[in-house]
């Protein structure tokens, strides 16, 4: 097993570079999956997250390969940032048989158990007892694990995000909660949607320890981050996170967008999460502007490297279609 | 037909909403991003303009709060349109659905009534994998107490809804999210409203009864265009309203044509098509010349690979197989 990463975060060269790498990485994929949705390569609903990638990238950096996690519909970022491979996930995108689900889940349901990533789950707030439910396995076999659900604002408005919270919290369970509070649920602004928007008072009322973090500032979501998974590795119970963020783009490849206007589009654009941390990094010399260029050419490769995966991949055989609907037993033995 | 317009399936939704909401002040719409946003597919834009964020309310992601809420508002005194945006997060209101809309009227001894429309889109077809591609119209189906309804045509979805609106139980419309782009004539002149208690035969036949619903209508007619080159005449029964069924346009035409093929893009497993073949064996057992045929989807949760999703829905092909079967061909 690995040891429990250092609750401080160590801005070494290094580790400066690996965070504006994996964000980078997130950025250049979700574009290409936008350019490969107007092609039709990718079909379906496809939820970039451009723009919230600080989020994603800063929380991994507190987790180790026995953690779990449970994501959202808009989960590229969070399957990247774990290190699932960008071919495999792009195969997904396309719906190949090499995709991290066999091309059955698409954009929206990524999973990779070696990686314990669940997925993957498009309906708002499912997520959430599921997260309860993986770190209640892990209390029951007094393993150490984190359990950490990303879900949107959007989510804290139904009976589920409440329901999970209070189990978590009465439970004692080693869940990282992580609201990435982009503001809006498909049209609906979060004003329109939240009686009580600061989410960190939600969390309160059931006595879960809350913090709310600039989820533009990659060092800031990892800052927080660490603290929080150190805590429940200390045995503190459920940590809350509200990551306040912003996707630049659309809701979803359909969103005409007309609930929100430019202006504060282009604002939050301003506090872009690569740009601001490749700003600071240069300017305090930790890299410098051939390292950047660097990054660029060697994230798009790999962009193009999974691009060109999934277009020689192959489609799963149709005999297979209802292969794994259950679990197919050998004989004489249950698992 | 006189003055008749070809519109969108789309369209004739949101001028049946229009329509409700100017005709009757009790009525209001409610449900996630039927405002701002103009509805997910579109049904209510323009509508937050005209009416007012009193009656075009947006609801926070809370399905089974702002349906308990729609049932609340029916029973005291108002005619709420409720949207879930599609039959698979319509799963986070089954609860108030099925047992307090469902029950009130009996269960109070018949002194409530809760007259309240839900409109929701189902069914598969635009690659949007396992979570949302469900067909789950025949759950709702099953439980008395309500009424479903599946308009398969334009002029359906512009008819209906008022019908609905002014029946004083809960009606469950069901648009099928391939239909909203599909165009169809719609009559002129006031009578827009359509009764919803009656299939429809879509298509005169002889040899064969094709019975379905909602967005399997069009690929069952589109077989039936190619049976009839091949001699086969095939009547198209769409059933318009999943509860009650119209069994009496069912056993008209399995008598006269003695053999009946369902498509229904629910799971075969515990279908409404089970149902339907249950009520032919009861009702025309001795008219029959060959064993109820069904076309379903596939046991098998939809997958998002689009060749998948074909071969797990029923399709053209495979409803001109099944009839060839029944004809013996
Ligand atoms: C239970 C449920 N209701 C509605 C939807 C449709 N829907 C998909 S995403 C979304 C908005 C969710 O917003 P949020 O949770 O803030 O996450 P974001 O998309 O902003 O990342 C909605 C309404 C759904 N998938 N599940």
């Amino acid at each position: 097993m690995s040891a429990p990463p250092d609750p401080r975060v160590h801005l070494d060269r290094e580790h400066c570079l690996k965070l504006l790498r994996t964000m980078m990485l997130i950025r250049r994929f979700e574009e290409r999956c936008a350019e490969l949705y107007g092609e039709q390569k990718i079909r379906g609903f496809l939820h970039l997250y451009i723009g919230e990638e600080a989020n994603a990238v800063g929380v991994m950096q507190a987790l180790t390969p026995e953690d779990a996690i449970v994501a959202t519909y808009r989960e590229h970022g969070h399957a990247l940032a774990r290190g699932l491979p960008a071919t495999e996930v792009m195969a997904e995108m396309y719906g190949k048989a090499t995709g991290s689900s066999r091309g059955r889940g698409g954009s929206m349901h990524i999973f990779d158990a070696t990686r314990r990533f669940y997925g993957g789950n498009a309906i708002v707030g499912g997520g959430l007892p599921l997260a309860v439910g993986l770190a209640l396995a892990d209390k029951l076999r007094e393993k150490t694990p984190v359990t950490c659900c990303f879900f949107g604002e959007g989510a804290a408005a139904e009976g589920e995000f409440h329901e999970s919270l209070n189990l978590a919290a009465l439970w004692k369970l080693p869940v990282l909660f992580v609201c990435e509070n982009n503001r809006y649920a498909m049209g609906t602004a979060l004003e329109r949607s939240e009686s009580e928007p600061d989410f960190c008072r939600h969390a309160a009322s059931y006595r879960i320890p809350a913090e709310a973090v600039d989820g533009m500032d990659v060092v800031a979501v990892e800052f927080a981050a660490r603290r929080a998974a150190q805590a429940i590795r200390d045995g503190a119970g459920p940590q809350f996170l509200e990551n306040r963020t912003y996707r630049f783009r659309a809701h979803s490849m359909f969103d005409a967008e007309l609930y929100r206007d430019k202006a504060e589009v282009e604002a939050w654009k301003q506090r872009c999460p690569i740009k601001r941390f490749r700003s600071w990094l240069i300017e305090t010399g930790v890299v410098h502007d051939n390292d950047v260029a660097a990054l660029e050419r060697d994230v798009e490769a790999e962009v193009e490297a999974a691009v060109a995966f999934a277009e020689q991949a192959s489609w799963e055989p149709e005999a297979d279609l209802t292969r794994d609907v259950l679990t197919t037993l050998t004989p004489g033995g249950r698992r | 037909m006189t003055g008749s317009r070809r519109i969108t399936y789309r369209d004739a939704v949101r001028e049946a909403l229009q329509e409700a909401l100017r005709r009757d002040p009790r009525v209001f719409l409610m449900g996630e991003d039927v405002g701002r946003y103009g509805g997910s597919y579109g049904c209510s834009k323009g509508l937050l303009a005209e009416f007012g964020e009193a009656r075009i309310r947006d609801t926070p992601l809370s399905e089974s709060a702002f349906t308990g809420a729609g049932i609340g508002a029916a029973l005291g005194g108002m005619r709420p349109i409720v949207e879930i945006m599609t039959v698979n997060f319509s799963l986070l209101a089954l609860d108030q659905i099925v047992n307090s809309a469902a029950t009130l009227r009996h269960m109070s001894g018949g002194q409530f009534s809760v007259p309240l429309v839900i409109r929701m889109a189902t069914g598969a077809g635009r690659q949007l994998a396992a979570q949302h591609s469900h067909s789950l119209e025949n759950w709702y189906a099953h439980v008395p107490g309500i009424k479903v309804v599946a308009p398969a045509t334009v002029a359906d979805a512009r008819g209906m809804l008022w019908t609905a609106l002014e029946d004083p139980d809960p009606v469950i419309i069901f648009e099928h999210a391939m239909l909203y782009n599909e165009e169809g004539d719609v009559p002129g002149g006031d009578s827009l409203t359509v009764p919803i208690d009656g299939a429809a035969i879509r298509r005169d036949g002889t040899d064969v009864s094709l019975i379905t619903y909602g967005g399997s209508l069009k690929k069952v007619l589109a077989a039936a265009d190619e049976l009839a080159k091949e001699g086969i005449s095939g009547e198209v029964i769409d059933l318009r309203s999943l509860r009650p069924l119209d069994e009496r346009t069912i056993l008209n035409s399995v008598e006269k044509t003695h053999r009946a093929v369902i498509v229904d893009e629910g799971w075969r497993s515990g279908s409404l098509a089970g149902e339907i073949s249950a009520r032919i064996m009861e009702g025309a057992f001795f008219a029959l010349d060959w064993p109820v045929e069904r076309v379903c989807s596939a046991e098998v949760p939809i997958p998002y690979a689009r060749h998948l999703e074909i071969a797990a829905t029923p399709q053209v092909p495979g409803i001109v197989s099944a009839v060839r079967r029944a004809m013996r061909r």
